[in-house]
């Protein structure tokens, strides 16, 4: 009924624009020629604005089809519908901004609150924001836009360590200070946090997105102890920019009603990222993460205690030019090596590796006619290793798909 | 538009229309043959059959139990899959402990959560420990395939191979044993009872009399998963049951225990790989030889069964499912049902070479996983086995080979 009403509500939305006037939108320019990094993300988006109003509005869609074949058995082709964001910002004051995504994922399976946060500048290096925020823990959580990415399925590590989409109810702090050719950055937010799903999981693994199933998550914490995320950036114009982020806090229930059940225990994720671009052409961008569980030892290790993970792009544009018509269109060859474990660790009885890992190589073409709009194709090729370390599961397809900002 | 961009552009739209069926085919990667896998259904299933077979495969191997779906709160591993990997043998990490049974009167440790070890437990619970005094062995997960076809035998045929008193003097006696089945069971034409106790076949000291106990069993003390069958969380050192676990019981459904006793019961058979190379055949002559094949039984046929496609069926476990004396190296002191402490069933050998696919890459043998080759699993053979180990020892360095190759080849 809750999906219905709001499958509804998205088709008069879209009804009421097919209908408008267009000329009550207009694109909203980028005054802002200041470095851009990480942390302008949500606010780096194309906007249009909505008459003389001060909202402006904006999203982006992605779709695509999948076929995978894991060790000979395949579930054949099929067709998703990835996700549905929407965008609604405005500046209420002069230096008072409002900004919120809502993201429809795989149809109206997954509804959530991306970001829905305000910003008050008191000064350009202190920005007060409130509200669902972004977590900034390694770059792709705050910069996830479809559209900005020549790969279908997003990184295995940023969706399955650091559980990106991740964004909490709470508060912080911000600033950012460009000069010449550097700019640096902050962030610190206290939020909302994980829970004890990370361990207590269908996953048969240390599962740390497992907390994104918590229904209460945005009204209340699970056990009164926020957690903190603090992300470092700097970027030099030609040298690219460079992020360090750590994001902690206790995810048990280590008290109900008082009584005490259980020490407190921890969960502590640190992340690096990189981006830059070689001659102005070659866009590298990483990001690795490292995660350290506090699981208690009388549980089972196929719940690990350690996670590591990161992914590496490289985009390399073939051409850059007017294609068909469309000007400033890019066709861009693309490839990605990534890789997960989330157990890192040696068993108890034996000494061995514990194994439970994922490497994947991702090769694939993209072509843009517009900045703001990419079709692309992936072929994808990942190794799954049990925690025993038994021959990998191997899985290979492909995958093409799109995704534009609107 | 420049000859460049019409070219790239068809490109891309080559790469689109070819990538789908042939292309495709070519760089996914592809099936295992049937005899490099344990998995998949027995042939001849009914189409209602296969739907079964399948709910018991995800059941088996993809339903994990967590906290709030009723694992534990004391347990051994949070699946099947996670103790039988693709339907195989285990590893050290889930070996499991039983204790407080050192004769054939039975277990004295039961008020003290005999027989199985839950050392673990999800937070906020200590797990169990072995109390002061008690007997005990550790356990290694066996495979799982082909178990539907030894279900079906009639207990005149395993009974037809026990020499108890060894009365052809070959040092190989041979027995089965008793146990008391579990309310739940419901005897089939082919089982006898005796004393009102039935003949075991599955487990390393052969106490469970047919696939439903041992699932019942393993959902119980394996994982603490409470089922119509078994409706008490297993027993823990010193707590009175029921204690508190806050999951309502049943925690698994009784349509799921009888969908994975159903997959068990018509899991295929391990097909032999290169049954017909050279030194395969030799091999097995030599195995023959040696008198393994006196508790290895190689080959069985059904008479009945519950799966009209189990019925008549011969197939090559190398098993006689019966108990031997295994010497004092395999004593560990703990038993279970009528059987002696040094008294082992015969593991069937089939899917042997497969066995370093599901334990992580090595071997680890005999009923506690402490061989870590076959070669070392035979040397470790003793009491009836003790002159076909002597032989083994006896042989040339080739024939070992062959020997060894043919059981890989199993
Ligand atoms: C903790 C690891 C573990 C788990 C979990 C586990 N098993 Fe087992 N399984 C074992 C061990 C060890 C044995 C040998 C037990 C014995 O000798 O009694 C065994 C034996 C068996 C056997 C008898 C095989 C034979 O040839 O004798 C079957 C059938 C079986 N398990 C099915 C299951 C099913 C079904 C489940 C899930 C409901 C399951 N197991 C869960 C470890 C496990
Ligand atoms: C007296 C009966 C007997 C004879 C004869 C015998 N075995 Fe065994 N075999 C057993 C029993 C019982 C075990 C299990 C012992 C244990 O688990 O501790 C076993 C275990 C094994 C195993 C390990 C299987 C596994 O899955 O862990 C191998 C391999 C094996 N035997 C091969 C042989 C070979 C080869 C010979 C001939 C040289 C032989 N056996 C002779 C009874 C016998």
């Amino acid at each position: 009924m809750r999906n219905l009403f709001l499958l509804l509500f998205i088709c008069i939305q879209f009804a009421a624009v097919a209908q408008v006037d267009y000329s009550l939108f207009r694109r909203v320019q980028k005054k802002d020629s200041t470095i851009k990094m990480n942390v302008d993300a949500v606010y780096s988006r194309p906007f249009l604005q909505i008459g003389k109003t001060p909202v402006a509005l904006g999203g982006y869609v992605e779709a695509n089809s999948n076929y995978m074949v894991t060790n000979g058995k395949t579930e054949g082709m099929s067709f998703q519908m990835r996700r549905l964001t929407i965008f609604l910002s405005s500046s209420i004051g002069k230096r008072i901004k409002f900004l919120s995504e809502i993201e429809f994922e795989d149809g109206t399976k997954e509804i959530n609150i991306e970001f829905a946060a305000v910003d008050i500048e008191l000064h350009p290096l202190l920005n007060v924001r409130g509200g669902v925020i972004m977590n900034p823990i390694g770059s792709f959580n705050q910069n996830h836009d479809g559209p900005k990415w020549e790969f279908i399925d997003r990184p295995i590590s940023a969706t399955t360590i650091i559980p990106s989409t991740w964004s909490n109810v709470g508060f912080g702090l911000w600033g950012k200070y460009a000069k010449n050719k550097w700019a640096v950055a902050y962030e610190a937010y206290l939020s909302n946090g994980f829970d004890e799903r990370i361990i207590n999981n269908a996953e048969n693994r240390t599962w740390i997105p497992a907390s994104k199933l918590n229904p209460d998550r945005f009204e209340e914490s699970s056990n009164g102890v926020p957690l903190t995320t603090v992300k470092a950036a700097v970027r030099h114009r030609k040298i690219g920019e460079l992020g360090i982020s750590w994001m902690g806090g206790v995810y048990n229930k280590f008290e109900d009603d008082g009584i005490e059940l259980d020490k407190k225990r921890r969960i502590d994720l640190f992340a690096i990222d990189f981006n830059t671009r070689i001659k102005n052409k070659i866009y590298i961008n990483t990001e690795w993460v490292w995660a350290f569980v506090d699981v208690p030892e009388t549980f089972s290790q196929q719940y690990g205690n350690k996670q590591r993970g990161g992914f590496l792009d490289i985009v390399y544009p073939v051409l850059n030019r007017t294609i068909l018509g469309f000007e400033h269109a890019t066709f861009n060859v693309a490839a990605r090596l990534e890789y997960a474990d989330y157990n890192v660790g040696t068993f108890n009885e034996t000494g061995g590796n514990i194994r439970d890992d994922i490497y994947a190589i991702v090769p694939g073409i993209s072509f843009r006619p517009h900045p703001q709009t990419v079709l692309r194709a992936n072929y994808r090729y990942h190794w799954q290793t049990d925690l025993l370390g038994n021959p990998a599961a191997r899985t290979a397809g492909f995958q093409f798909g799109f995704s534009s900002y609107f | 538009m420049t000859k460049k961009t019409l070219l790239l552009l068809t490109a891309f739209l080559f790469f689109l229309a070819v990538s789908c069926k042939q292309l495709t085919e070519k760089i996914t990667p592809q099936a295992p043959n049937d005899d490099q896998t344990l998995d998949g259904p027995i042939d001849g299933l009914s189409a209602v059959e296969k739907r079964q077979f399948l709910a018991g495969d995800a059941a088996f191997n993809g339903e994990v139990f967590f906290s709030a779906t009723g694992l534990g709160p004391y347990f051994v591993a949070t699946s099947c899959g996670s103790c039988h990997a693709i339907d195989g043998k285990g590893h050290p990490f889930t070996t499991l402990t039983r204790f407080g049974q050192s004769d054939t009167l039975g277990n004295t440790f039961l008020a003290q959560g005999a027989p199985q070890l839950q050392n673990r437990a999800i937070p906020g619970f200590t797990p169990e420990h072995i109390p002061a005094g008690a007997a005990f062995s550790k356990f290694m997960p066996p495979a799982n395939s082909g178990l539907g076809f030894i279900e079906s035998l009639t207990d005149t045929q395993i009974l037809s191979n026990e020499d108890p008193l060894d009365a052809n003097a070959d040092g190989i006696s041979g027995r089965a044993n008793y146990v008391s089945a579990p309310d739940y069971f419901t005897a089939q034409s082919y089982h006898q009872s005796k004393n009102g106790k039935y003949v075991g076949r599955f487990g390393k000291k052969g106490a469970a009399v047919d696939l439903e106990h041992q699932t019942v069993n393993a959902y119980n003390q394996d994982m603490g998963i409470t089922s119509e069958y078994a409706l008490l969380e297993p027993a823990i050192n010193g707590l009175a049951f029921p204690y508190f676990d806050g999951v309502p019981d049943p925690e698994v459904s009784t349509n799921t225990v009888n969908n994975v006793v159903f997959y068990l019961r018509t899991l295929k058979a391990p097909v032999q790989r290169n049954p017909y190379d050279g030194d395969v055949l030799t091999g097995k002559q030599i195995f023959m030889d040696l008198k393994c094949s006196s508790c290895h039984t190689p080959t069985w046929t059904t008479q009945q069964s519950r799966v009209p496609a189990l019925v008549g069926k011969t197939f090559h476990p190398y098993t006689d499912l019966l108990l031997h004396d295994m010497g004092p190296g395999l004593d560990d002191g703990y038993t279970e049902g009528t059987a002696l402490t040094y008294e082992w069933r015969t593991p069937a050998l089939w899917g042997l070479g497969l066995s370093k696919k599901s334990q992580g890459g090595g071997y680890f043998l005999l009923h506690d996983g402490r061989a870590t080759s076959i070669q070392q699993a035979i040397e470790l053979h003793g009491g009836e086995a003790q002159t076909s180990k002597l032989q083994f020892s006896n042989l040339s360095g080739s024939d070992k080979d062959k020997l060894i190759k043919f059981l890989e080849s199993l």
